[in-house]
């Protein structure tokens, strides 16, 4: 392997990790600064243009995370290493994380000197011999998704929109996902060369309590879903008398359909060390953990590699970077719980015990891992430190709102045209995420409620979209901020079934430990059951409201106190809906099993027998016309003809329980 | 994760299943997580072995392996089919895909594996690739996973009728 940034650039280099020298980091961008040699310069000058154009000129980048690789990823790497023998180009390979925009899934994107960066979208294997032709060869984009710049070298690139043009970009303010997709996230050297570990060595100049006095002055607060103001959190931690200290970053993600640390962890793991190494050095912890969920192996693979990294190139380990300061990470799986993600819970499951979550106070920051001082952040918390530690409290600080600075990382699902992770400012309107960023509703469809915070917060109607996303006002609205998921609810889903829903999983993942969450949602959840299937009388809505009001105040712990949410939320703001199933026994979204019959429309009917072969149930048979008709005796109401039917001739109507 | 070398249908862990584990209480879940990848599930007397390897007693190693639901304490399919249950998943459709397998393998309430122990059909928590919802996820006897996006009883069935094609073959 060639030279890269990490190495000396000449005998004149001192820097080792056994003999760190302060300046390493900087160095690296702007040096040499321990010596003038233009050859030292044009040394880096030259690697920084081959990390973005390659060695050899050219560079295709595939994107490797979870996301991209279940839409195929994989296959279409392999693809473009045989297309790349095949036609015997000259360039280099390169993975990287992922933009967040899962609808171009799976990506690539193709840089060469000369030419204008291309990103390609929705990749088929099959399709890339031929993008590889048009771009290398024929030097032709238009085929492209989106440049990111105009140059005007390749033919067709006033055909293509430039990505920063494009809506879903431009009104995004990257800040901590700067670099997802953008750098190879197995590499230190392009961390470094993005500007990477700066912060880290900017902490080192100011020192512990000055860095505490940076994040304060940032008003920088939590962004797992609490939003307790980080500085005050280390500063605490750090005043404690009782020793060691630990850091640990939360990346624990167990919230159903929410994926924004994954992504982070995924895309930009250095970052997340960066920031706990920076939380370590401030509150005087020599040893940090990263915990997070045994089913996200790459995000654990990504982490540990990147603690690896550091560690060879002396970032983690004795005497960092020259500062006398020691500091270690270990990265902790956990093996499946939603509740191991709650602060007091996972500082036990480091532990290697059951994650029950305790009491607080004592808070961490005073009793924490094996009962030592502890500071436990999210990674995208830690993520916002070292962005902040390297570009400074003013940058973080120029957008957000008055309380809460900066911007979050949010996930659109549900019904929307373009899922995906979108970081905007604290205080963007609902609207705006949901309608520019993530494109709004599929052709057809309509928004009636957008559910925010995913299982523990709550849904608000269409009518109250133009609400900024910040904690307070939220609040207000009787929802939460949380991990950032929101799940777009289109008139097709019913609000009582997505109530149930949540309350089936916070049911589900209660630990048991205290008896207002582990009886409370039981009981809520078969009231609930009761009302889906035309059996709720009025009385249950009064009950229910009782039982989420005595679970949410007296709950041990977050997972309790906030997952009623669902439900009061959907009482507060659909309560025709909950009526029309009490006392119509009607679902009028047509979702509940129970309240619903399924038809076929004889009249449209192709008679081609998909219905009746796949019907698990056998419910389905010919009649003496040939069409097919479903015997409502047999029907278990699966919905499966309903997905089935190549012409979409099955339908529902509203049917007062039968079956 | 490779799996260490010993005997599986004897019941031996291998000498070196627990290398790297920590030999202290927090390496309690990482012991339990390398005695599962041997075993495919937890047989009590391999949650005693981790128990003593780590030091810990053997109440507190069985309380950790029921209270986590990655570790199984009944074996499970060579298929093993995880329906996410995520919430993107939950509203483009997936209990349909859940009850539509568990019908199409006679699967009783409470069971999760086929007779034959061929098939598993579990709820999984998210998978975080919502983009391509509903989602399931087939982890097979070869390691290996095949992910299947925007899922429908149809390509479940071809998929399932590939399975068991490729059970009797190498059989």
């Amino acid at each position: 392997m060639s030279w890269t940034l990490l190495d000396k650039c000449c005998e004149k280099c001192t820097h080792s990790p056994e003999n760190p020298c302060p300046d390493y980091i900087e160095c690296r961008l702007f040096g040499p600064l321990c010596h003038d040699d233009e050859r030292c310069r044009e040394l880096r000058r030259q690697r920084l243009e081959e990390l973005r154009y390659g060695e050899k000129g050219a560079k295709i980048k595939v994107p490797m995370t979870s996301c991209t690789l279940a839409a195929g990823a994989e296959a279409v790497y392999h693809a473009v290493e045989d297309a790349v023998k095949k036609m015997d180009l000259e360039t280099t390979i390169t993975i990287s994380g992922c933009y967040g925009l899962d609808f171009i899934d799976p990506w690539l994107e193709l840089s060469a000197k000369g030419m204008p960066t291309a990103i390609y979208a929705n990749v088929k294997p099959s399709d890339v011999p031929h993008i590889l032709e048009e771009y290398f060869v024929k030097r032709n984009v238009s085929k492209a998704f989106a440049l990111k710049e105009k140059i005007g070298a390749a033919s067709g690139e006033d055909e293509v929109p430039l990505l920063s043009e494009l809506r879903f970009w431009a009104k995004q303010y990257k800040w901590v996902s700067r670099n997802c997709g953008v750098v190879n996230p197995e590499s230190l050297e392009e961390y470094v060369a993005s500007g990477g570990y700066r912060g880290l060595s900017r902490a080192f100049k100011l020192g512990p309590e000055a860095t505490i006095e940076e994040v304060l002055k940032s008003g920088l607060r939590g962004r797992g879903g609490a939003g307790f103001p980080t500085g005050i959190k280390w500063r605490i931690t750090r005043q404690q008398a009782a020793t060691p200290k630990y850091v640990v970053a939360n990346a624990h993600e167990g919230d159903p359909g929410v994926f924004v640390n994954r992504l982070l962890a995924e895309s930009d793991p250095f970052r997340i060390v960066e920031g706990l190494t920076i939380a370590g050095y401030a509150i005087g912890a020599n040893q940090g953990y990263i915990f997070t969920d045994a089913e996200k192996l790459l995000v654990a693979k990504r982490l540990r590699k990147a603690v690896e990294e550091a560690r060879r190139y002396g970032l983690l380990g004795k005497n960092i970077l020259g500062s006398d300061f020691d500091f270690d990470i270990e990265v902790v799986l956990s093996s499946g719980a939603y509740v191991s993600g709650e602060e007091t819970a996972v500082l036990v499951a480091i532990e290697g015990k059951v994650a029950w979550p305790s009491q607080r106070p004592p808070y961490p920051s005073e009793k924490g891992l094996w009962g030592k001082p502890t500071v436990i952040n999210n990674v995208e918390t830690l993520a916002h430190a070292a962005m902040i530690m390297a570009e400074g409290v003013e940058k973080f600080a120029a957008v957000g709102t008055e309380r809460t600075k900066g911007t979050k990382m949010f996930c659109v699902t549900g019904a929307v045209k373009r899922v995906g992770v979108y970081e905007v400012p604290v205080g963007t309107s609902i609207r705006v995420l949901v309608e520019e960023l993530a494109g709004g509703p599929p052709q057809g469809v309509r928004i009636k409620a957008v559910h925010v915070g995913d299982s523990s917060g709550g849904c608000i109607p269409a009518s109250l979209l133009d609400l900024p996303l910040d904690y307070e006002t939220l609040q207000g609205a009787g929802v939460i901020l949380g991990s950032g998921g929101i799940a777009v609810i289109s008139e097709e889903n019913c609000v009582v079934d997505v109530a149930r829903y949540f309350l089936s999983f916070s049911s589900a993942e209660s630990c048991g430990k205290c008896v207002p969450c582990r009886v409370g949602l039981h009981l809520m959840r078969s009231i609930l059951d009761r009302i889906a299937k035309g059996e709720g009388v009025e009385e249950d809505l009064e009950v229910l409201r009782q039982v989420a009001e005595v679970v949410r105040s007296t709950s041990l712990c977050a997972l309790g106190g906030a997952a009623p949410n669902p439900v009061l939320s959907t009482l507060r703001y659909f309560m025709d809906e909950y009526i029309a199933h009490i006392r119509e026994k009607r679902c009028p979204a047509l979702v509940c099993s129970a309240l619903i019959k399924y038809r076929i429309d004889e009249e449209k009917c192709i008679e081609c027998g998909q219905c009746a072969m796949d019907c698990p149930a056998h419910a389905i048979s010919k009649i003496e016309s040939g069409k097919y008709r479903i015997d409502e005796s047999l029907c278990i109401k699966c919905g499966i003809c309903y997905t089935v039917c190549p012409v979409k001739v099955v339908y529902k109507v509203s049917g007062a329980r039968a079956g | 994760m490779e799996k260490p070398e010993g005997d599986r249908e004897a019941g031996v862990l291998p000498g070196n299943a627990f290398e790297g584990v920590p030999k202290a209480p927090y390496g309690l879940l990482e012991a339990l997580r390398r005695v599962q990848a041997f075993y495919g599930y937890l047989p009590p007397e391999s949650i005693r072995k981790a128990a003593e390897y780590v030091g810990v007693p053997f109440a507190q190693a069985y309380s950790v392996a029921t209270f986590y639901h990655q570790y199984s304490l009944e074996p499970i399919g060579k298929y093993r089919i995880l329906v996410c249950m995520g919430t993107a998943c939950h509203l483009r459709g997936n209990s349909l895909n859940v009850e539509f397998l568990r019908t199409l393998f006679g699967l009783k309430a409470g069971r999760k594996t086929t007779e034959d122990k061929v098939f598993s059909v579990e709820e999984a928590r998210c998978f975080g690739c919502c983009g391509l919802a509903p989602v399931v996820v087939i982890q097979k006897p070869d390691g290996g996973s095949d992910f299947v996006g925007r899922a429908n009883p149809r390509t479940l069935r071809a998929l399932i009728e590939r399975y068991r094609r490729q059970e009797r073959g190498g059989a």
